[in-house]
């Protein structure tokens, strides 16, 4: 199937346009599974935004036949890094099924060999090792012991797709049209600081969170730093990577909730928390005295997903765009509010992410939270 | 014996511009000048000229030139006047070569060879003038994780945080003790921390009661010498640092030399009149790690958990495994102090030898701490000749929490750095116990001088911070991606944990 | 009515199949038509003196109505997107719809209103011409608008603002109507006014937050006139009741001084 549903190639070359990079979310609320098509149509409305040299998607509830299994996407630079990372797999994992993702050719450039694993942690992992650490341990060998193999995702029923490429012609290449999810998150890229290369491509991952980003964090340096004391290794080269790991550390290992998580990665000014009543400022100032080093300074806004959520969030003071709106039961996070009409002309409502208020769509949940004003939907 | 050392300045005097003031006369306190009242003439005795530039600045007609004495020994790279004179000079006296401020030789100075970052298109700048910059730090320990309760809308914190100092500007004064400055100038220090909202360090020798009303903005220090140590001492200020050593003088003890002990100090200090104040080399209560710790806890003890306690050290060759020991000790804080430190009083060849640059100091203790996965436990503050706000924007972004200053506060107040400290005669009233001399340091306009310093110190690391994208301190610190160093061989910038500029 | 395919002289072919003139409006389907093309053919349209220009399933598109010479009328329907209207000299656009980022961006003269709310940097460097706005509007909007003699650049928003409202502000008119505020709800933007040296920022309804440069005024008969006279208008175009939005209390928001730096730097 061909899905040629982009603006009109540019005739005049892309040499002199240039922008920022384009994110798109889109969440059934209710768990339904949907297609590709009205993701893709989206992310490549807003072909502007990125140059060509990444694209890439997270799709969640993809594997259910396999949903119990952690789904491991493994790019592979090399036939040495496959055979390394195979034996690391075969040490940690019984491996259920595993096989070549499916392609077809497409306008992508130099694609590595990317691989999918169904794995279970064996059982003789070390006692206070939970699944879940296993499988980070792992995932934090093969980033750099093998040299030359990266892993895309590692979380439950879901997926990373991602590479050098606009985003339609990565759908195109892993033939997305065959995939059925309830949360797909996209994202274009122009990259500055690195060269495009698979890796580098968002979504980043870590077992089933998965953010794409739109910005420049000024912070990493020290971000990384934090991160690297608790055990994450940085290699993908691109500074959206502190922030999957962050929300891991954040969330899944600490156990802070999403709204806690924000004013951690968007802290509000020290002059507005000086003026907030005495409980409220006691907590938000230790929130930054302790997790300072994560503070996420500089123009951002992306979308973290894992399973049941999608949220949404910008810088604090808001130098990245982020609109959302929703129809029916269906939530939309996007770069530009023109992707999300061309989808779904018809909304029932339509607003702006304020800068450092998330907004959370939840399974289950007919309200879109937007921190001090709820949206709701029904 | 007669002396062969040939005076170091020569007084010059323009006597068509000289109308016979004599403010000159009256502000020497090294006797330079007289007034010769038959001949109606000024006469200077170049021999005691040190070149403070006192008389200098207060001749209301620029008559005075200070020259540097050009009664040159045959030029020798290797041994230069300076050699020559110390040598002669120890041969005259059979003593240590004594000296002030901070080592003054060159090569030693790294933040010449780090730059700074600027964003450009892919992460704009910020502009500080308009949108808000946020430059405070809180020092002290803090935790890996926070525990928080949960009810209806409502979050609570339930983690302790241990007690935390709180700095609007990253910027504190660093410790200068009462003998070794004067009154005054410890006033002028400590009413603008106050009204900086920061703090100033007392030094080893005791805190006049007279500033105990400062004492939210005071961080009190514990020596060898354990100088005015008592329980209001510990009471009064908002942290209380352990000083196990100093950049100008690692090894050896605090000295204030006899000329320097007054009544005053005297009284601080509880020693006799005239005494050299010696502290001893080591704190002799810790000969150990374990030692630290217990004192660490002592003082804890002593002030009920509510300050935060630092140890202070200087740059030497282990520095890093030293400060992983005393954070592990239990120090909330800990400062280093690198090789360019000023001091009263130290022997010139220690202060000229011994330490390391608080460049290289600083760097490997955030990543040795870091690796330890430990950097969480304590702050770091650097100290050791931070001359601009730039040399700060790098240390903080090598790794520290907040500086220290002193010689740049002095230097505000008026010192020329003639390294002359040690005499206990500075005319400019800092580095002097004489209440008299210190008379000439208005704390009013002192302290005034010094909020100048800091306001246009934070101005330009707002700046910078704006122009790198960065709009809180917490993002700067540490982040080391906004550095990158020139004229430096790969094990500095592998030390330094930066790149090379253009890569 | 009649569609009739007119001989379509001076338009490139390859737009044929996107443009129908009907009764001297010219509908442009904008559908799949990447931006430069559109602009192209407004740009032929406007060399053929077209008076009248509409534009169906605009999705994203941007920079629409830049480098026009005539004031023709251009009506949007889906949604425009970025830097519409930017550097735009002399035509008025009216969007059935919201807007998106940096709308009016430079704006020369001419006239945009907006059936709907426009996002981030609107009205950025302003120079002349009128924006108005139904709804809301995001951050940083009004950045350093400015004047000189009888080009004057105004905004009017009918709902509320975010964050450095006016930043950097050195002439024109900014009127902020807070219509869709609730009860008792303040504006809650902050940081505005920062750095402004020039130029009037009129309110209903409270603000607090400002930046540190200006000051909140009473308005007096000179400032009632002019903003009764852009509220008449901002009724008629979003058929608001003019005595119910003049209900409201304004205040207005100038700067201390013209040099608001002046002190900050030393020899």
């Amino acid at each position: 199937m061909n899905l040629d549903n982009r603006l009109v190639v540019n005739p005049f070359g892309h040499d002199k346009d240039f922008a920022g990079c384009s994110i798109f979310g889109m969440m059934s609320l209710e768990g339904n599974r949907f297609g590709s098509k009205d993701p893709v149509k989206a992310i490549s409305n807003m072909h502007e935004r990125s140059n060509g040299l990444g694209g890439g998607f997270a799709i969640y509830g993809i594997y259910p036949d396999f949903k119990d299994y952690y789904a491991m996407h493994i790019m592979y630079l090399s036939k040495d890094a496959k055979q390394r990372t195979d034996k690391i797999l075969a040490s940690c994992f019984n491996i259920i099924y595993d096989e070549e993702l499916q392609t077809k050719p497409a306008n992508v450039i130099d694609p590595p060999i990317i691989w999918r694993y169904f794995v279970e942690p064996k059982k003789n992992r070390p006692k206070d090792q939970t699944p879940d650490d296993c499988v980070l341990d792992a995932v934090m060998r093969i980033n750099t012991e093998t040299g030359k193999a990266f892993v895309f995702s590692s979380g439950k029923d879901m997926g990373v797709f991602k590479g050098v490429g606009f985003p339609e012609d990565i759908a195109n290449y892993f033939c997305l049209e065959d995939y059925e999810g309830y949360l797909w998150s996209c994202h274009g890229r122009f990259p500055t600081n690195t060269p495009g290369w698979w890796g580098g491509a968002h979504p980043f991952n870590i077992l089933d969170w998965t953010v794409v980003h739109n910005g420049e964090l000024s912070s990493y340096g020290i971000n990384r730093r934090y991160l690297e004391m608790y055990g994450y290794k940085c290699t993908l080269q691109t500074d959206t990577e502190v922030l999957a790991y962050a929300v891991d550390l954040l969330m899944r290992k600490q156990r802070l909730p999403i709204k806690i998580v924000s004013q951690i990665l968007a802290s509000p000014f020290w002059a507005e928390i000086d003026q907030m009543e005495p409980k409220k400022r006691v907590v938000l100032r230790a929130l930054r005295q302790t997790y300072g080093s994560l503070l996420m300074n500089g123009p951002f806004s992306i979308i973290v997903a894992h399973h049941g959520e999608m949220i949404g969030l910008t810088d604090r003071i808001k130098l990245r765009p982020m609109m959302a709106a929703t129809r029916d039961s269906m939530l939309y996070l996007s770069s530009e509010e023109a992707a999300i009409r061309l989808v779904s002309p018809n909304l029932d409502k339509v607003w702006s992410a304020r800068g450092g208020e998330p907004i959370i769509g939840r399974i289950g949940n007919k309200t879109a939270v937007q921190n001090q004003s709820k949206m709701e939907i029904e | 014996m007669k002396s062969y050392l040939p005076p170091e300045y020569i007084v010059e005097r323009d006597e068509n511009k000289c109308i016979r003031c004599k403010v000159c006369v009256n502000q020497c306190t090294y006797e330079t000048h007289s007034y010769d009242a038959e001949d109606d003439v000024i006469r200077s005795k170049d021999e005691n000229c040190v070149n403070c530039q006192r008389c200098v600045t207060f001749c209301p007609t620029h008559a005075i030139t200070i020259k540097k004495n050009p009664t040159a020994y045959r030029e020798n790279a290797n041994l230069t006047p300076e050699v020559i004179n110390d040598i002669k000079k120890q041969a005259e006296t059979g003593g240590i070569l004594l000296t002030g401020m901070g080592c003054d030789k060159p090569e030693l100075t790294y933040w010449d060879r780090i730059l700074v970052n600027a964003s450009q298109v892919t992460n704009p700048s910020i502009d500080p003038l308009r949108e808000p910059m946020e430059i405070r730090t809180y020092l002290g320990a803090k935790p890996d994780a926070l525990e928080l309760e949960y009810s209806n809308d409502d979050v609570e914190l339930k983690t302790q945080l241990t007690p935390q100092l709180t700095l609007e500007v990253p910027i504190m004064f660093s410790a200068m003790s009462y003998g070794a400055i004067s009154l005054n100038t410890h006033e002028s220090l400590a009413r603008a921390a106050t009204k900086a909202g920061t703090y100033f360090n007392t030094g080893e020798g005791g805190l006049d009661p007279s500033l105990y009303k400062y004492g939210e903005h005071t961080i009190v220090q514990v020596a060898s010498g354990r100088f005015g140590v008592h329980s209001q001492y510990l009471h009064a200020g908002a942290a209380v640092e352990i000083k196990i050593g100093q950049g100008a003088k690692p090894g050896i003890g605090g000295h204030l030399p006899g000329e320097k002990v007054t009544a005053e100090v005297s009284r601080t200090r509880m020693i006799p009149l005239g005494t050299d104040a010696l502290s001893p080399a080591p704190q002799h209560d810790i000969y150990s790690i374990e030692d630290l710790r217990q004192l660490i806890f002592a003082l804890k003890e002593a002030t009920n958990y509510e300050k935060p306690i630092s140890v202070k050290i200087a740059a030497v060759h282990n520095v890093a495994a030293i400060a992983s020991g005393i954070v592990r000790a239990g120090a909330d804080i800990v400062a280093i102090d690198g090789v360019r430190g000023s001091t009263g009083a130290a022997p010139k060849v220690i202060r000229d030898n011994v330490g390391i640059p608080i460049e290289m100091a600083l760097a490997s203790v955030d990543q040795r701490l870091r690796d330890e996965g430990i950097r969480n436990r304590a702050s770091i503050v650097a100290a050791g000749g931070f001359r601009s706000s730039g040399d700060i924007l790098k240390a903080i972004a090598l790794g520290a929490d907040a500086v220290y200053i002193a010689t740049a506060a002095l230097v505000a107040m008026g010192c020329t750095v003639c390294q002359k400290c040690y005499t206990g005669k500075c005319p400019w009233g800092l580095a002097t116990p004489d209440a008299w001399i210190g008379k000439r340091i208005n704390p009013d306009i002192a302290s005034e001088r010094l909020m100048n310093l800091l306001r246009g110190w934070s101005h330009e690391i707002r700046e910078m911070m704006g122009g790198m994208g960065v709009n809180s301190i917490e993002s700067l610190r540490g982040n080391r991606l906004h550095l990158r160093g020139v004229g430096l061989t790969d094990t500095e910038l592998k030390i330094l944990g930066i790149k090379m500029a253009g890569d | 009515m009649a569609t009739q395919q007119i001989s379509q002289e001076g338009i490139s072919q390859k737009f044929f199949a996107n443009v129908v003139q009907e009764r001297g409006v010219w509908k442009v389907n904008a559908e799949n038509m990447h931006y430069r093309e559109l602009n192209t053919l407004l740009r032929e349209l406007d060399s053929l003196g077209a008076k009248h220009v509409e534009l169906t399933n605009v999705y994203g598109q941007r920079y629409l109505g830049t480098d026009l010479k005539t004031k023709m009328k251009i009506d949007i329907y889906g949604t425009p997107g970025n830097d519409l209207a930017s550097f735009m000299d002399g035509p008025s656009i009216e969007v059935h719809g919201n807007a998106q980022d940096c709308t009016g961006n430079t704006m020369n003269s001419g006239q945009i209103v907006i059936h709907g709310r426009a996002g981030d940097i609107t009205g950025y460097g302003m120079r002349g011409g009128k924006v108005f706005i139904r709804d809301d509007v995001g951050y940083r909007v009004g950045i350093h608008m400015k004047e000189y003699m009888e080009n004057k650049p105004t905004m009017i928003v009918g709902g509320t603002a975010e964050d450095f409202l006016g930043e950097y502000m050195a002439g024109g008119i900014l009127l902020v109507l807070g219509l869709n505020l609730k009860k008792g709800e303040a504006h809650r933007a902050r940081y505005v006014g920062t750095g402004m040296h020039a130029g009037i920022i009129y309110v209903r309804g409270e603000i607090g937050n400002l930046g540190k440069e200006v000051k909140k005024m009473e308005i007096d008969d000179e400032d009632l006139t002019i903003i009764k006279a852009l509220v008449k208008e901002y009724c008629g175009y979003f058929d608001k009741d003019f005595d119910d939005v003049m209900k409201g209390k304004f205040i207005k928001i100038v700067p201390y001084s013209h040099r608001p730096y002046g002190r900050i730097y030393a020899y």
